[in-house]
């Protein structure tokens, strides 16, 4: 979040970006300061206060790889916990679920992918090895009822291998399944999937996790995610992860947006009659605090459109 | 950091969409749904390119004559097949349309391109036919307020002016596309009757227009109110005689784009770069960016002929021109790898 894109946080390989990146390197360091873990707290807490029924708080990742996050303890520790409302964190591994717990983590994620190259670069090993990882930390979350949400990044296009088979994130979405994840949220990473590549998707998906159990993870690069969303939702989908404000940039696009603002979604979806028991008017202030607190604007059209500028 | 939102009712979506979006809580009824949501899509699209004019109309900068010119040949080149050259409104109204004769006479017309331009009365026509003009458009208002505000006179007032147009221009030969404005909201009166709209549609279309394009003027459209709406206008008028003209003040157009395209609608109205903020709302974007509605369309297998790349080399020349951003995510995500 802030001056890491969320991408970074969650995604990639930080050092190996860098490397192969230097324009990223320059546009990290550009951001000039780490977002202060008091300012995290407070979105949080107001992000708490909408109705939001899932906030993913921080990650457990190792903070040389995203120092975005080295404050995650304290971050967890110092936000109020809303009844209700449920705050998982994001565990690579077992230590980091192990450092997750001992924080008062009561739910993880891990973050697997459809890509062999972009697993291979992200967190440096195949998709069978992270597997076998994620499999670590499943088995210690069910020891302590501790439920696991899965990430299939890359479901719509690899920013090294383009094109990803349907099939391939019907496979990695079942193997996570069946590890026991409770809910599967397919990554369009890039942004580059269209209402077209996303039905396709969720077709081959479908056919082997129930509908239930899976969300939409849309970014919003190509200008996409809200129509992908709204098929996704045409089919039954019915979560779909956002970013109050759009925050999050896209590594692989400079200059371009990342992940679908969660104020456009709260807009379509109760324009559309659907029940999200999320107050968007409430979600505006917290998209007006981060950005404020950032010193940057929001990529949220709703947010802009009701006067909210920098 | 990611904030997920879970439907608490799922029946809502069907109960708000009709019968054509079924309730999902039974799995029986999850391939109905998916059916709609795989319904045939139009194999081909046309796209009414409404850069030169809407576009440019609402920038506050003036463009050279030019710039304009070479504007629209950049957008000819790149397979469109319609694009809304300029407005025939007087330059006392509209300063950045002053040169319309200019630009009528200066553009390279491409065989198989159509040119269209606004006529807002019988003056504006004549002086359109006589710069060259072999197409052009009208403009309604579902809403009241928003025609007397606009236009200075009554819905009923601003048809009846519109006959007289549509008359001379079937004696001229002259084909006439009918615009209905604020048709999902508007600025001053906020609901639109669906209905309202449809009454407005269907006048256009009887009086002789060939294709009534639907506009979401404010942006304020979701795919629910689009559908509502479509459904009352297409009771009225042939479906493959309507378009959709969606703004993206709210982040929606792309979403109301798609329901129209589920809905049978095969004409999209769009503007290169996304050139034209939205007067209503200061510092908002306005209309939908060409070049992302052709990516959309493109991914889901649908012909519109254009070459996505020529298209962003329009778009990039006039936002150079004009020094402004592009509005087109699709154009703002050039990809390092």
């Amino acid at each position: 979040m802030g001056n890491v894109p969320t991408a970074v946080k969650h995604c990639l390989s930080y050092e190996q970006l860098i490397q192969d990146y230097p324009w990223l390197k320059r546009l990290l360091l550009e951001e000039k300061e780490i977002v202060p873990t008091g300012v995290k707290i407070q979105l949080i807490d107001m992000l708490s206060g909408t109705g939001l029924p899932v906030i993913e708080a921080t990650s457990f990742v190792s903070s040389k790889w995203v120092p975005q996050m080295a404050d995650h303890t304290d971050v967890l520790r110092g936000i109020h916990r809303e009844p209700h409302v449920r705050y998982p964190v994001l565990t690579p591994n077992l230590q980091g679920f192990h450092d997750a717990v001992a924080a008062g983590a009561t739910e993880v994620a891990v973050f697997g992918s459809a890509s062999e190259t972009f697993s291979k670069k992200n967190i440096n090993c195949s998709i069978d090895e992270s597997m076998l990882r994620f499999e670590e930390v499943i088995k210690a979350a069910k020891e302590r009822q501790i439920p696991v949400r899965g990430y299939v990044s890359c479901a719509l296009g690899c920013p090294y291998e383009g094109h990803i088979e349907p099939s391939k994130v019907s496979e990695v979405a079942k193997r996570l399944y069946e590890m026991g994840c409770y809910e599967i949220s397919l990554g369009d990473t890039i942004g580059v999937g269209t209402p077209g590549s996303m039905f396709k998707m969720l077709q081959s998906v479908m056919a082997e996790v129930p509908t239930n159990a899976l969300a939409v993870h849309c970014h919003d690069t190509y200008g996409q995610a809200l129509p992908n969303i709204l098929i996704a939702l045409q089919m039954g989908v019915c979560v779909v992860d956002s970013a109050v404000a759009g925050l999050g940039g896209c590594p692989y696009a400079q200059g371009s947006s990342g992940n679908v603002s969660t104020e456009d979604v709260l807009y379509m979806l109760h324009g559309v009659g659907v029940e999200t028991g999320v107050n968007l008017a409430k979600v505006l202030e917290a998209g007006d605090f981060i950005c404020e607190a950032l010193g940057r604007q929001t990529n949220s059209r709703v947010a802009r459109a009701r006067g909210r500028t920098l | 950091m990611a904030a997920v939102v879970r439907l608490v009712n799922r029946s809502a979506l069907g109960s708000a969409m009709g019968q054509r979006y079924v309730a999902f809580s039974s799995a029986a009824k999850v391939n109905a749904a998916g059916l709609r949501a795989g319904r045939t899509l139009p194999d081909k699209v046309k796209i009414v390119e409404v850069g030169p004019r809407d576009g440019l109309q609402n920038e506050k900068t003036i463009v050279p004559t030019e710039t304009k010119i070479h504007l629209i040949d950049m957008l000819s080149a790149s397979g469109l097949s319609v694009i809304e050259a300029t407005s025939f409104v007087s330059p006392k109204w509209v300063p950045q349309m002053a040169d319309q004769v200019e630009v009528m006479k200066g553009i390279d017309r491409k065989p198989g391109v159509s040119y269209p331009v606004l006529t807002p009365n019988l003056k504006g026509f004549q002086a359109a036919v006589k710069a060259g003009a072999s197409e052009v458009a009208i403009f309604g208002a579902a809403s009241e307020l928003f025609s007397k505000k606009n236009i200075n006179c009554s819905v009923e007032e601003s048809l009846q002016r519109f006959d007289e147009v549509v008359r001379m221009a079937k004696e001229a030969g002259v084909r006439v596309r009918g615009y209905v404005s604020c048709v999902l909201g508007c600025p001053y009166e906020g609901n639109v009757a669906p209905e309202k709209v449809a009454h407005v549609a269907k006048r256009l279309y009887s009086m002789g227009c060939y294709e009534i394009s639907l506009g979401d003027t404010t942006g304020v459209g979701t795919p629910g109110s689009m559908s509502d709406m479509l459904e009352a206008v297409s009771r009225e008028v042939p479906v493959n005689a309507l378009a959709v003209h969606c703004h993206d003040t709210y982040g929606q157009a792309l979403a109301n784009i798609l329901v129209a395209l589920q809905m049978g609608i095969s004409v999209i109205d769009s503007s290169v770069a996304g050139l034209g903020g939205c007067p209503y709302a200061s510092g908002a974007s306005g209309n939908v960016a060409t070049e992302d509605v052709v990516y959309m369309l493109h991914g889901l297998g649908i012909q519109t002929g254009v070459d996505l790349s020529k298209l962003m080399d329009a778009g990039a020349f006039i936002c150079r021109t004009l020094n402004r951003r592009t509005s087109s995510k699709v154009a703002q995500a050039t990809c390092k790898l």
